[in-house]
């Protein structure tokens, strides 16, 4: 029933793939991203000045990381709840893949880190090249935050994806998902810290977010790589990552069961 | 019926121009009411919109005193301001973002047989009263910021108001048919267009002093969507502008609109043009 490791690879370059047939698409994505980025930048730079040069444990050089960071990694994370199961579930196309000796969440995941890793190349890194170019940004000069942080990036990008699935598959019970779709891309873009970063927030509102997976897709992942965490802490965040990536998951999971059981195949 | 056509045809309409597009607006907003459960959902989507929107304001300023020369209760009529124009243009032009399911399916050839102007047909093909929810959020948050900071009332603030409130849309609409016209060309691309429409109304709801000169000269003349709602606030509070954008400019309010709606058409006559058509 399972299948092996090779079947998933070539499903994550699949993934890959697909995406290089959409260059305009990335490049557009590319352009609005830089320019919230400015919008961005200039608001937190003035809000660091206001505060006297240091805001919530930022300077100008590592809020401005934190701008362009979030930014470059926008494309990769995808907080919109759209995900293609949601289409397949809507079309019937969902009874198909059960019968593929592959696991549906595992193919769908590995497909979506495929397109992740893509849009790193046209949308992420240039983000954060634009930034240091403009506004400028502080990054730690030694290495192990990047090795850490490019762990923290792909439990992230994953965590997003199983949130993304496990919003869809609740098409199983609704026929529109639209409504809970767009309820999620609200509240996880806030909490995530896409807006201003979660150490801004009132203690109330900090607290509540760290009770969602959100912070672990876009926030943690930043804190890792920019050096914001550092040491045991920055080992910490990415257990917690761990934690929120294992909830997810089997959330996930345990919907496509439930889901399957609701599933009626009609002719053939 | 057969009447009917041969009027539109001749172009002597019954009722004047406006008659076809009452038609049009009234069945349309008849269309929305028809799935109450999701018309609910839909409002409750939009308002949320605002209020996370506004929930980044009372973040910063839950650190800080003091953005851009403007305090809490400035930034709440500049919020209010900006959002009420903003979801006024997007409820009455917002959906021209749709061109390019038309230009993918091969329907927009039809559009351009008909007896009205495309851009006209594409206003008119929908009305979306869940946009009223983003437009309350604005309208309250305006009217706080109104009531919260000390403005001595005159005729010369209601006009400014006022003039803000219609011109400040008709600049946000202009920017919603610029992103359009785009899409002529980008079909691939539709979320370049959101530099224009999304962030002209996130620009345009921050005080224009943050930003660097480049931006202030994007957003204060090329876009100018500095004219809707940071230079009224400055205007209304009394207090003096950066530099590049003195508080007086606003008076200028028609000629931004009228710059934009320039800029606007000729991207539009520019797309139309490059249309190809879908063939068949």
């Amino acid at each position: 029933m399972h299948a092996d490791w090779q079947t998933y690879r070539q499903l994550f370059v699949a993934g890959f793939r697909r995406q290089t047939a959409y260059r305009l698409a990335m490049f557009a994505g590319l352009a609005t991203n830089v320019v919230f980025g400015f919008i961005r930048s200039a608001i937190l730079f003035a809000a660091v000045e206001s505060a006297g040069g240091e805001l919530a444990g930022y300077s100008a050089g590592t809020i401005s990381a934190y701008v362009w960071l979030s930014q470059g990694l926008l494309g990769a994370i995808q907080l919109t709840g759209a995900a293609e199961i949601g289409d397949r579930i809507r079309t019937g196309d969902v009874a198909i893949d059960f019968t593929r000796p592959v696991d549906v969440q595992t193919w769908h995941l590995a497909e979506d880190l495929g397109r992740a890793a893509y849009s790193m190349i046209p949308r992420g890194v240039p983000s954060v090249v634009v930034g240091a170019l403009t506004f400028g940004l502080v990054m730690p000069a030694t290495v192990l935050p990047y090795v850490l942080g490019a762990v923290s990036i792909v439990i992230g990008v994953a965590i997003s994806f199983y949130c993304r699935y496990a919003i869809n598959i609740v098409g199983f019970w609704l026929l529109d998902t639209r409504g809970v779709r767009s309820l999620y891309m609200v509240t996880s873009t806030f909490l995530a810290g896409l807006y201003v970063p979660v150490a801004l927030f009132p203690d109330w509102l900090h607290t509540l977010a760290y009770l969602t997976p959100f912070p672990s897709i876009l926030q943690s992942p930043i804190d890792v790589v920019s050096g914001q965490v550092t040491g045991l802490d920055a080992v910490g965040v990415v257990g917690m990552q761990v934690f929120w990536l294992a909830v997810t998951c089997l959330v996930g999971r345990v919907l496509t069961t439930a889901g399957r059981h609701k599933l009626v195949v009609q002719g053939g | 019926m057969m009447a009917d056509v041969l009027e539109v045809a001749t172009g002597a309409r019954p009722g004047g121009w406006a008659a076809p597009y009452k038609a049009v607006l009234a069945s349309r907003i008849r269309a929305q009411r028809a799935y109450p459960a999701g018309f609910a959902l839909d409002i409750v989507g939009s308002w949320l919109v605002g209020l996370t929107e506004f929930g980044e304001l009372f973040v910063i300023f839950h650190n800080i005193g003091i953005l851009g020369g403007l305090d809490f209760h400035a930034m709440l009529l500049l919020f209010g301001l900006s959002n009420l124009s903003w979801s006024i243009a997007d409820m009455v032009v917002g959906h021209v973002d749709t061109l390019p399911t038309y230009v993918r399916a091969g329907t927009l050839d039809a559009f351009f047989l008909r007896p009205q102007p495309v851009l006209a047909q594409l206003v008119t093909s929908e009305f979306s009263l869940r946009r009223l929810a983003r437009l309350t959020v604005g309208l309250v948050t305006m009217c706080v910021g109104l009531v919260i900071n000390d403005v001595t009332w005159s005729v010369a603030v209601v006009g400014l108001l006022v003039l803000a409130i219609v011109f400040g849309t008709a600049i946000f609409a202009a920017c919603f048919v610029a992103a359009a016209s785009l899409q002529f060309f980008l079909i691939n691309g539709a979320e370049l267009t959101n530099t224009f429409t999304y962030g002209g109304s996130y620009a345009s709801a921050q005080p224009a002093a943050i930003f660097p000169t480049p931006l202030k000269l994007v957003f204060g003349f090329l876009v100018p969507v500095a004219f809707t709602s940071y230079l009224p606030t400055l205007w209304i509070l009394g207090l003096p502008g950066p530099s590049l954008l003195p508080t007086w400019l606003v008076w200028l309010l028609p000629v931004a609109a009228a710059w934009s709606w320039a800029m606007a058409l000729l991207l539009w006559s520019w797309g139309c043009r490059h249309y190809q058509g879908g063939g068949g």
